[in-house]
């Protein structure tokens, strides 16, 4: 596995007027793999996905694709396709033409043409659809048509810019599913950008969290849900309780920190922390518990008292939101799925704690934690 | 219950009727009441004074007469090639328009090509006269740098007629063309773009199917007002202009002949009406959908 990287991106930079849109980026992307960019919008990853499309010139830096640098290649030579954000079909073209557009452009004489449109069609479960117009299909079927008008050009890099963004939450699962198989199938690298954590977890191989023109963090989902690097990452992918204050206590392991009103919680440090710094633990809140009586948590975990505020009934999400019971600080902790609370209403009191090991504390003035 | 509800629709339909009456007059007094006049008129011989039969003597001396049929398919080329030039002119500054300028300088550019459009016909038709006649800027200019020895006539040539229909006509063109372009995702061209296509294979394959609505619009109201101009051919092409509308004006008031005048007047509705049929097979569009993108 030590070929060359299908995209490797080298020190890439662009400014606009008023503010940098990518901030001298490098990181490459395994052949094969499924590859994510996460980041809220205005964090650059339009921008950077337009400049390996070839839309955008960096600034400087070089973009390479297969190995080839691709700062003298205009975007219809190089070996890249893009499925776009509005998908882009050409709705005054069938199918089966919207497929066959790029080979058509390729010079493959209109036989041929027809014939692996029809293949690459079958391959995405849309046999026979070739003479259909674009409007007769449904959402999800105009994503895989997309998807096949790309794929039918054996590019190196498929671009993918928030492809389900616009596709109703039932359909946007289902096609998450879809284009994870897809990739499986047909082995292509993939670059796909999103602002929505749960697509970047679920259907990459490695995500790359972007914020401000930079990326937070390189890792697999589970390293970014559990370890994450920086507190942007943190408060980021996936929910947390984010719990600010100042740090009082620190050891090679944990941080104690006070809140404002006063609330004393314990965290794994990360990162450079020395008492008396401001900081910020984040606690999942399938990592809290919470029971009826103190004695039932688990006992290397911190306990607390509260006060349930509301119920949020969510199926598999549901939580529990609670307010502790000295500092009123609204902590969300992950409702048991066992049904065993399921009849907690607000106003009552309850424990709840978590293991310190499994929070994580840092610094509050590090690269990116500005705002969370 | 039932009958609050017939009320409401009765009210419901008056109100369309008063909102449509001022059209429907329009409609009727100048449209269809002077045509049906022009109809019997154009059907009818005069065969003593003051007595009249229906007659096809008009049409026949239509076809008859090589002036009358030759001046009609001049008419009919000429206006085709014009509204053809005034589409190569329109589509670069409809794209500059709707496409590579942004927000004030896209208006802008609209407003430059409106301002002519402030002045009379009349007057504009007189500006290029005093640029092209044989005294005028142009000529004179010609002479000074030594490009011809004498000044040289540029008015009453087929070239200064197409140039003036060209400038009359231009918003016609744009307009439809910008608003149908507008609409063109801009994504589109760059998928197209990725897909490796390059210009003129994005400009026939996308941009041209997606604007053929606007562009049939726009050539169709730019032929009729050609075929019907009489003003920029008779000034700008003087007596070699040989237009339609010209024969017909003759007809009408210098020769009285009337009957003659309103089959011309229909020869010159059936041409412009069978032009517009035959553009619109020819491009594959229907007229409700393209008159809606005017």
């Amino acid at each position: 596995m030590s070929s060359t990287p299908d995209l490797s991106v080298e020190q890439v930079d662009k400014r606009f007027a008023d503010h940098v849109a990518v901030d001298r980026l490098s990181f490459a992307v395994e052949r094969g793999s499924f590859f994510s960019i996460l980041g809220p919008s205005g964090c650059g990853k339009t921008t950077l996905l337009r400049m390996i499309a070839g839309f955008t010139l960096p600034d400087s830096g070089d973009i390479r694709i297969g190995g080839r640098s691709m700062r003298e290649v205009a975007p219809n030579r190089r070996p890249v396709n893009m499925v776009f954000q509005h998908l882009a079909l050409f709705p005054m073209m069938s199918v089966g033409d919207n497929v066959a557009f790029g080979l058509a452009r390729r010079g493959v004489d209109k036989a041929e043409r027809s014939r692996r449109a029809a293949a690459m069609l079958e391959r995405v479960g849309l046999a026979g659809a070739a003479h259909k117009r674009v409007e007769e299909l449904s959402g999800g079927q105009r994503q895989r048509v997309a998807i096949a008008r790309s794929l039918v050009l054996e590019p190196t890099l498929l671009l993918l810019d928030e492809p389900l963004g616009a596709l109703d939450l039932k359909l946007r699962e289902h096609m998450k599913i879809e284009l994870k198989q897809l990739q499986a199938a047909f082995g292509t690298t993939f670059v796909y950008i999103t602002h929505d954590q749960s697509e970047a977890l679920v259907l990459s191989d490695h995500v790359a969290v972007m914020n401000r023109g930079r990326f937070e963090q390189i890792g697999t989902p589970q390293q970014l849900y559990y370890e994450p690097a920086t507190a942007f990452v943190a408060g980021f992918v996936g929910a947390n309780n984010r719990i600010a204050g100042r740090a009082v206590g620190v050891d090679a392991e944990l941080v104690e920190l006070v809140t404002p009103q006063g609330w004393i919680v314990r965290a794994r440090r990360s990162g450079a922390i020395t008492a008396g710094d401001e900081v910020a633990a984040f606690v999942r809140p399938e990592v809290a518990s919470i029971e009826l009586d103190a004695a039932q948590l688990a006992p290397q975990m911190a306990r607390y008292a509260g006060e349930v505020q509301s119920v949020l009934f969510d199926g598999a999400n549901s939580a529990v939101l609670i307010v502790e019971q000295q500092s009123r600080f609204e902590f969300r902790v992950a409702l048991p799925q066992t049904g065993r609370l399921a009849n907690l209403a607000p106003g009552a009191q309850v424990a709840f704690g978590f293991d310190p090991q499994r929070a994580i504390c840092f610094a509050a003035g590090a690269a990116g934690s500005g705002h969370v | 219950m039932s009958e609050t509800a017939s009320h409401a629709v009765w009210q419901r339909r008056m109100l369309l009727a008063v909102l449509l009456t001022p059209a429907l007059l329009w409609l009727f007094a100048l449209i269809i009441l002077p045509h049906v006049e022009l109809a019997l008129l154009s059907f009818r011989e005069r065969i003593a004074p003051h007595t009249y039969a229906p007659s096809l003597m008009q049409y026949r001396t239509f076809f008859a007469e090589p002036l009358y049929w030759g001046v009609f398919v001049r008419t009919a080329i000429m206006s085709a090639l014009a509204t053809a030039l005034t589409l190569l002119v329109a589509f670069p500054v409809a794209w500059i328009i709707a496409k590579v300028a942004r927000g004030r300088a896209s208006s802008l550019l609209f407003v430059l090509c409106l301002i002519p459009f402030w002045v009379s016909e009349t007057v504009r038709a007189l500006g290029w006269l005093i640029l092209l006649r044989e005294s005028g800027v142009l000529p004179t200019l010609l002479v000074r740098l030594g490009i011809t020895a004498v000044p040289v006539e540029l008015l009453y040539h087929d070239a200064t007629i197409l140039i003036g229909l060209v400038y009359t006509s231009l918003l016609f063109m744009v307009v439809p063309l910008v608003s149908s372009l507008e609409s063109l995702d801009n994504s589109l061209i760059e998928a197209a773009y990725n897909l490796g296509a390059k210009g003129p294979a994005i400009l026939r394959q996308i941009v041209i199917p997606h604007a053929a609505p606007g562009i049939t619009s726009g050539c169709i109201v730019v032929f009729m007002l050609t075929l019907g101009n009489y003003l920029t051919p008779n000034l700008l092409g003087g007596k070699n202009s040989q237009w339609f509308t010209e024969l017909i004006y003759t007809q009408f008031i210098v020769r009285f002949n009337w009957e003659q005048g309103a089959a011309f007047g229909f020869l010159l509705l059936a041409l412009s009406t069978g032009m517009v049929a035959i553009g619109l097979r020819i491009s594959g569009q229907r007229f409700v959908d393209v008159m809606r993108r005017a």
